[in-house]
């Protein structure tokens, strides 16, 4: 960075407008629709037109379906699911249409398209609105699923998405978007108060968007006792978590997967070779999910390691102090290290 | 049957009441996430739950709480379980979008449309189970597009089941307005179905009563499902907080200029389309809340003044209970 050059800073949803911006600029088969997008994306709205930001009926499994369709045909769709949860009545579309695509037609035909959705939890709206469910769509050959944790990567992510070949869901977890949890949560009160990771919320963005390269994580601190491992909102947990065991003299590693599918096996295995202690902290339900995957292969490459896991366990409950039980916490992230030790 | 226009009221005004006192608690940090409240569609809801006994089921979308209001669910458990108590009507684990009381056979749920398939089943239980017994689906004008409400349609009409979908149009899906992402018209795709439909306006408590109960009185008899569209308006925005009636167009402006001259884009044209568009929605929002003389209350109170019958008292009979159950949810602990 040159001396005296100001660095742009931006909030997460910001940045996702901003690389949107960038990139619907230089390519105009990519086009935007789902519920609600005049007003949730007003700037690219008035900015690309009726044409390229369209709104849709509240009618999933069509428009769903329609993007997959629109992509074959040689559209670029971002296509949202205001809510992740909301996936549920739409399921077709990406489980046997979009992710079925590339391999049914041995590769001669591929649908690339971006599916946004806002995801996680923490602000006390239910277990309808506050899934992550990133494992299950990860689950699913043939779809890419990324989380960004901060808005640097949440912009580039964007391109990364867009630049794919194939489906990819991006997730945007609300504790991160302003807005979301501005229109979820806080409703304009001020009477009520959540834990935003501010790392994650508002920094510094590149000058100009490039994609990441797809499934590659990043070490967001170096430890050698104990490797975490998380993806969003959980990241920013996770070094809160390492801030307070430094105190305890523990030398505490953080891996920031940032996508899901495809999983970047070599970063995870090459920090847990050296701590040979593993504690994955995931959002996602812990039954059958990303955090039995990752032991998974780390056993398939014959490590041996101590292992732990913090998840979300069962249905999120609205109550705060209820859900604040059930959703990976600092605390029960730091227990958990505990145990390891 | 003996429900007159007072009792249809003394419905209406519990649940206003109650939603406003649900408000306070909300504004006060006390309640969490969304607040849906079905302030303003009173009218459709009392007109059709006054006609339910027991061992009627009901199917509910994100604005449950009249409906349970309505049906007799106590009050205190309700207001327990908006404050994420766990002594609330289900632990805390629910809160307003999510309510269940099986002894009612009532369940709400947070995904749109899915009230649709849900009474199908309620209704496909009363046929078999309890001749005679009927389920009532509850959604919106915006759930009318979600398909699985459509093909509930055809699967109630196919098995005749006893049934009444009942739509409470208010011409929103949160920030979109529904007829310009609707093809056709949604009492026609219903009559299309086969099912036997009604159109009435939602703000007069009478029609809708009178109106469900003949839909109401065919499903009981066994001469199958039906769809009854009332229009409502929609009188405290898509939910407490509403961002759209909060738009300060002097902060948007800033943004929407920058977006207005960014190049490369869409023609001027377009561009202008676009801010006109978005100005007219923030307007629309705002307007509605001139909406109240559709507010089914007053129409009802207006009719019920020239009989002179006793509404003071009623008002005061009202306050005391749910003073009584704001007391009892916030007392023990
Ligand atoms: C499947 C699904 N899609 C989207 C949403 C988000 N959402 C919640 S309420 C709503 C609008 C519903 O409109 P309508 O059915 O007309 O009911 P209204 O809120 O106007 O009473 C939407 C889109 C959701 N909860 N579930």
């Amino acid at each position: 960075m040159a001396e005296g050059k100001k660095i742009r800073t931006m909030s997460f949803a910001g940045a996702i407008e901003d690389a949107l911006g960038q990139a619907m600029a230089s390519d105009n088969r990519i086009v935007i629709f789902g519920e609600d997008v005049h007003g949730l994306r007003m700037n690219l709205f008035v900015r690309f037109g009726e044409k390229r930001v369209r709104p849709t009926p509240i009618s999933e499994s069509a428009f769903l379906g329609a993007a997959v369709g629109a992509a074959m045909a040689g559209l670029k769709p971002v296509v949202e699911i205001m809510m992740v949860d909301f996936l549920g009545v739409a399921m077709d579309a990406l489980l046997n249409e979009a992710a079925k695509l590339e391999a049914f037609s041995g590769g001669k035909w591929k649908a690339p398209m971006v599916v946004r959705a806002a995801c996680g939890g923490g602000y006390g709206d239910g277990g309808q609105h506050e899934q992550s469910l990133w494992g299950w769509l990860a689950h699913i050959p043939g779809l890419a699923v990324v989380a960004p944790s901060t808005p640097a990567d949440a912009g580039s992510l964007m391109l990364t998405a867009l630049q794919h070949d194939g489906p990819v869901v991006y997730l945007e977890h609300k504790l991160l978007s302003n807005y979301w949890l501005e229109y979820l949560g806080s409703g304009g009160r001020t009477t009520v108060s959540y834990d935003i990771p501010l790392e994650g919320a508002n920094g510094p963005v590149p000058d100009t968007w490039e994609a990441l390269p797809l499934g590659r994580a990043v070490t967001r601190r170096e430890g050698s006792d104990i490797t975490l491992v998380s993806v969003a909102v959980g990241v920013h947990r996770c070094l809160e978590a390492a801030a307070a065991l430094e105190k305890e003299s523990v030398s505490t590693g953080v891996i920031d997967l940032r996508s899901i599918s495809p999983l970047d096996r070599k970063t995870i295995c090459e920090a847990v070779s050296k701590s040979k202690r593993l504690l994955i902290v995931d959002e996602d339900y812990r039954d059958f999910g990303l955090s039995g995957e990752v032991a998974a292969i780390l056993l398939e490459a014959g490590l041996t390691f101590k292992y732990g896991r913090v998840c979300t366990e069962g249905t999120i409950p609205y109550s705060r102090n209820l859900e604040d039980a059930a959703l990976p916490s600092t605390g029960r992230i730091i227990e958990a290290a505990r145990k390891l030790l | 049957m003996g429900t007159d226009l007072q009792a249809l009221y003394r419905l209406m005004l519990r649940s206003r009441r109650f939603e406003e006192a649900v408000t306070k608690l909300w504004e006060a940090g006390k309640i969490s996430g969304e607040m849906h409240l079905g302030v303003g569609e009173e009218g459709v809801v009392a007109g059709v739950v006054a006609h339910l006994r027991d061992g009627d089921a009901m199917a509910l979308d994100h604005r449950g709480t009249p409906p349970l209001v309505m049906r007799g669910v106590d009050l205190a458990l309700l207001l327990k379980e908006f404050l994420g108590r766990s002594d609330g009507l289900c632990k805390g684990m629910g809160g307003h979008m999510h309510l269940f009381s099986a002894q009612h056979l009532a369940a709400s749920s947070g995904i749109v449309g899915s009230s649709g398939p849900l009474a199908t089943g309620f209704a496909m239980a009363a046929q078999y189970l309890h001749p005679g017994n009927i389920s009532v689906a509850f959604f919106g004008d915006g759930a009318s597009n979600q398909g699985m409400l459509l093909e509930s349609f055809n699967l109630a009409s196919a098995w005749q089941l006893p049934l009444i979908f009942v739509c409470k149009d208010n011409t929103w899906a949160i920030a979109t307005q529904s007829p310009k992402v609707t093809g056709g018209d949604i009492t026609d795709r219903a009559r299309s179905f086969g099912l036997e439909a009604a159109e009435v306006d939602g703000s007069d408590v009478e029609a809708v009563y009178a109106a469900a109960g003949h839909l109401i009185e065919r499903a009981r008899d066994g001469d199958g499902p039906s769809f009854l569209l009332a229009h409502c308006p929609r009188l405290e925005g898509h939910y407490l907080g509403d961002p759209l009636r909060r738009a300060n167009m002097m902060e948007l402006a800033g943004p929407l200029m920058t977006a207005f001259v960014a190049q490369p884009g869409a023609s001027v044209a377009e561009r202008a389309y676009s801010l006109g568009t978005l100005l007219s929605l923030v307007g629309k929002t705002t307007v509605e809340k001139n909406w109240r003389r559709h507010d089914p209350l007053d129409k009802a109170r207006r009719k019920l003044q020239s009989q002179k019958s006793g509404l003071d008292a009623l008002e005061k009979e009202i306050e005391a209970e749910i003073r009584l159950a704001l007391e009892t949810a916030m007392m023990e602990a």
